[in-house]
C-alpha cells in the first residue's frame, strides 16, 4: 500500500532519517517504534507530505508524494504529535472546516461528522470551544480530524502521549476498531502499547530502520531460551532438586521467598522445549502446589533494547 | 480556498480583531474627515482617501500579522499542508479574507462621500469610483506585503512590525526621491526614475487625479501577485529546509 524507499532527511550535519525503507501493507496496524528523537515524527511528516525528504521516495498505491501530492494526501489522515487544533473554534466548527478542506461533499458532512464523533466519543462536547476542552478530549478531536474524509490510511503520531490510563485504554480500543477497515500506522515509544494493538512492528533507531517484522517473530528470534516464572509452595531445596530433574529444564534461578512458605524461581528451558506440563506434573507428584506459572518469553523490552544498542550507541 | 477564506472571516468577526481593526480605522478616519474635510471646508474625496490611506498603511498589519505566523507557531499548518489543498490555496484564501475586511471597511467610508455631496456639486461619480479603485488597489498591496511578512516569521508581533516597517519605508523612499531638494550623487541618479516607477504611491496619485490607466492597475495586481508568490515560496522552502 505505502512503499517507503531509501528515505533520508538531513538537518545540518545530522541525519534525522537515514536510508529508511519499509512497507505498509493494506489493512494492517503497523507499529512504528523508537526512542524519543529516533526519527519517528520526521518520517511520518515526510509520508504525509508535511515536510520533504532530502532523498528517497514515498509511494502510496503508486502515487508519489512529491509528484502527486494531492492524490496521496487525499488518502491519508494524519494526527501529528501535537493535534493541529484551532482553539478558538467549537468542535463542530472545526470539524466542518476540516471537511471543507478535505473535499467532503456538503450533503454528506452532517452524517459523516455524526459517525466520526460517535466513534471517538465526542458527542457531548461538539458545541464547546476547543480551548476549553481537556487534553483527552483535544486528542479525540485530533483523531476525529484525521478520520474526516474516510481516508484509507490513518497515521497517528504518539496518540496516547499525556493521557491518563483510562483514556489510553480508550484510544487503544478506538485504534483496534479503526483497524477493522483502515490501514493504520501508529508511532510510539511505549512498548506495551504497540505490542497490544499492532500486527507488525517497524523499529527505528537513530534514523535507521533496525527491524521490521511481526511481534511473534521479533520476540522469538531473539529468544535463546524460553523462560518461565514460577511460585511454588514447599521447601526450597526439595523443590529446586525436583525442578532440575524435569526433562528440558536447563537452569533454575531462585528468586527467594516472596510469600510465606513459598519460593519463586525462573526456569530456563532448553532450546524451545515446552516444559510447562512436565514441571506441573513433577510438582504435583511431589505434592508441591504450583501457585504461579507464567511464561516470560514475550519480552519486547529486551528485543528493543538489544536492537537499539547493537547499532552503535554513542555517548 | 473558499474554506480557508471562510475560516479566516469567521476568525476576524468571532474574535475581536475584525472589530478592533474596523473600530480604529473608523475612529481615526472620522477624526481625519472632520479635520481634513469639514473644518478645512474641502469637499474633496481625494483629500479624504489620501488621509485614510495612511490609516490603512498603519492598521493593515493588525489584520495580516496572524495569518500564516500563527499557523506555524501552533503547528496547525500541519493540518492545512497535509490536506489536499495546495499552498497557493492556503495563501490566497488568507489574503482574500484580509482583503475582504479591508473592502468592507472601505465601503463604510462612502458615508463621508454622501455627506460631502450635500455641500458641493463638484463630485463626479466617475472620478470618485476611479479614486476608490486606486485606493483599494493600494490597500491590496499592503495586505499582500502583510501576508508575505506573516509567512516569514512565527511571531505575530514580528510580522506586524515588519509589515509596518516595509510600508513606512516604501512611503519614505517615495517622498524622499520625489522631493526636489533631495539630490542624489550623480552615479546614483539613475535610481530616481527607477524608484518612482516602482513606487506604490506615485501611481495612486494618478488614480486620485482621476486618471484610470490599465498599466497602473496591472502594476498593483502584479505587485500583490509577486508578494503572494514569495509567500508561497517561503512556506514551501520551510518544508524543504535542512537547517
Amino acid at each position: 500500500m505505502i512503499e517507503i524507499q531509501h528515505l533520508t532527511k538531513r538537518y545540518g550535519n545530522k541525519l534525522a532519517v537515514s536510508d529508511a525503507s519499509f512497507t505498509i501493507q493494506k489493512g494492517e496496524i503497523l507499529g512504528f517504534l523508537g526512542r524519543n528523537g529516533a526519527g519517528k515524527s520526521t518520517t511520518m511528516n515526510i509520508i504525509t507530505g508535511y515536510i520533504s525528504a532530502s532523498g528517497g521516495t514515498v509511494k502510496l498505491d503508486g502515487y508519489d508524494i512529491l509528484e502527486d501530492p494531492r492524490e496521496v494526501k487525499k488518502r491519508i489522515g494524519y494526527l501529528p504529535e501535537q493535534p493541529p487544533l484551532y482553539v478558538d473554534m467549537t468542535v463542530n466548527e472545526y470539524l466542518k472546516f476540516v471537511c471543507a478542506i478535505k473535499d467532503v461533499k456538503k450533503s454528506r458532512i452532517r452524517g459523516h461528522l455524526d459517525d466520526i464523533t460517535d466513534l471517538v466519543g465526542l458527542g457531548e462536547v461538539r458545541k464547546r470551544l476547543i480551548r476549553n476542552l481537556s487534553k483527552g478530549y483535544r486528542q479525540r478531536v485530533g483523531m476525529a480530524q484525521a478520520l474526516v474524509g474516510n481516508p484509507e490510511v490513518v497515521i497517528l503520531d504518539e496518540p496516547t502521549v499525556g493521557l491518563d490510563p483510562k483514556q489510553i485504554l480508550e484510544v487503544r480500543r478506538m485504534i483496534r476498531q479503526l483497524g477493522e477497515d483502515h490501514t493504520i500506522v501508529l508511532s510510539s515509544h511505549i512498548l506495551p502499547e504497540v505490542a497490544d494493538v499492532c500486527d507488525r512492528l517497524v523499529i527505528i533507531h537513530q534514523g535507521k530502520i533496525v527491524a521490521e517484522d511481526t511481534l511473534e517473530n521479533l520476540t522469538h528470534s531473539e529468544e535463546d531460551s524460553r523462560r518461565i516464572r514460577m511460585r511454588i509452595a514447599g521447601g526450597n531445596d526439595e523443590i529446586r532438586a525436583a525442578l532440575e530433574r524435569v526433562p528440558g529444564v536447563k537452569r533454575v534461578d531462585g528468586l527467594g521467598s516472596r510469600e510465606k512458605d513459598t519460593f519463586d524461581y525462573i526456569l530456563h528451558a532448553d532450546g524451545t522445549a515446552d516444559i510447562r506440563r512436565g514441571v506441573f506434573a513433577a510438582m504435583a507428584g511431589k505434592g508441591f502446589p504450583v501457585l504461579i506459572q507464567r511464561p516470560m518469553d514475550l519480552d519486547l523490552e529486551d528485543v528493543f533494547l538489544q536492537l537499539t544498542r547493537e547499532s552503535g550507541e554513542e555517548a | 480556498m473558499r474554506a480557508i477564506w471562510k475560516r479566516e472571516m469567521q476568525n476576524y468577526y468571532l474574535t475581536s480583531i475584525g472589530y478592533v481593526f474596523m473600530g480604529i480605522f473608523l475612529l481615526v478616519g472620522g477624526v481625519m474627515f472632520y479635520l481634513g474635510n469639514v473644518l478645512s471646508m474641502t469637499p474633496s474625496v481625494a483629500t479624504l482617501l489620501g488621509n485614510l490611506n495612511y490609516i490603512f498603511m498603519l492598521t493593515v498589519p493588525i489584520l495580516t500579522m496572524r495569518l500564516l505566523s500563527e499557523e506555524k507557531r501552533t503547528k496547525t499548518d500541519q493540518l492545512l499542508i497535509t490536506s489536499p489543498r495546495s499552498v497557493w490555496d492556503i495563501v490566497l484564501g488568507k489574503f482574500l479574507a484580509a482583503l475582504t475586511v479591508v473592502v468592507l471597511t472601505t465601503l463604510v467610508t462612502l458615508v463621508y462621500v454622501a455627506m460631502l455631496s450635500r455641500y458641493t456639486d463638484r463630485l463626479y461619480p466617475g472620478a470618485i469610483a476611479c479614486n476608490y479603485l486606486g485606493f483599494l488597489l493600494l490597500c491590496m498591496c499592503y495586505v499582500a506585503i502583510g501576508v508575505l511578512m506573516s509567512a516569514l516569521t512565527e511571531s505575530q508581533v514580528s510580522a506586524a512590525v515588519l509589515t509596518l516597517g516595509v510600508n513606512v519605508l516604501l512611503e519614505i523612499l517615495e517622498s524622499v526621491f520625489s522631493s526636489q531638494t533631495f539630490t542624489l550623487p550623480d552615479f546614483l541618479s539613475f535610481l530616481r526614475p527607477v524608484l518612482s516607477w516602482f513606487s506604490l504611491y506615485s501611481r495612486y496619485n494618478q488614480f486620485a487625479a482621476g486618471r484610470l490607466s490599465f498599466a497602473n492597475i496591472l502594476y498593483y495586481v502584479s505587485f500583490s501577485g509577486l508578494m503572494l508568490f514569495l509567500a508561497v515560496r517561503v512556506m514551501d522552502r520551510r518544508r524543504w529546509s535542512e537547517g
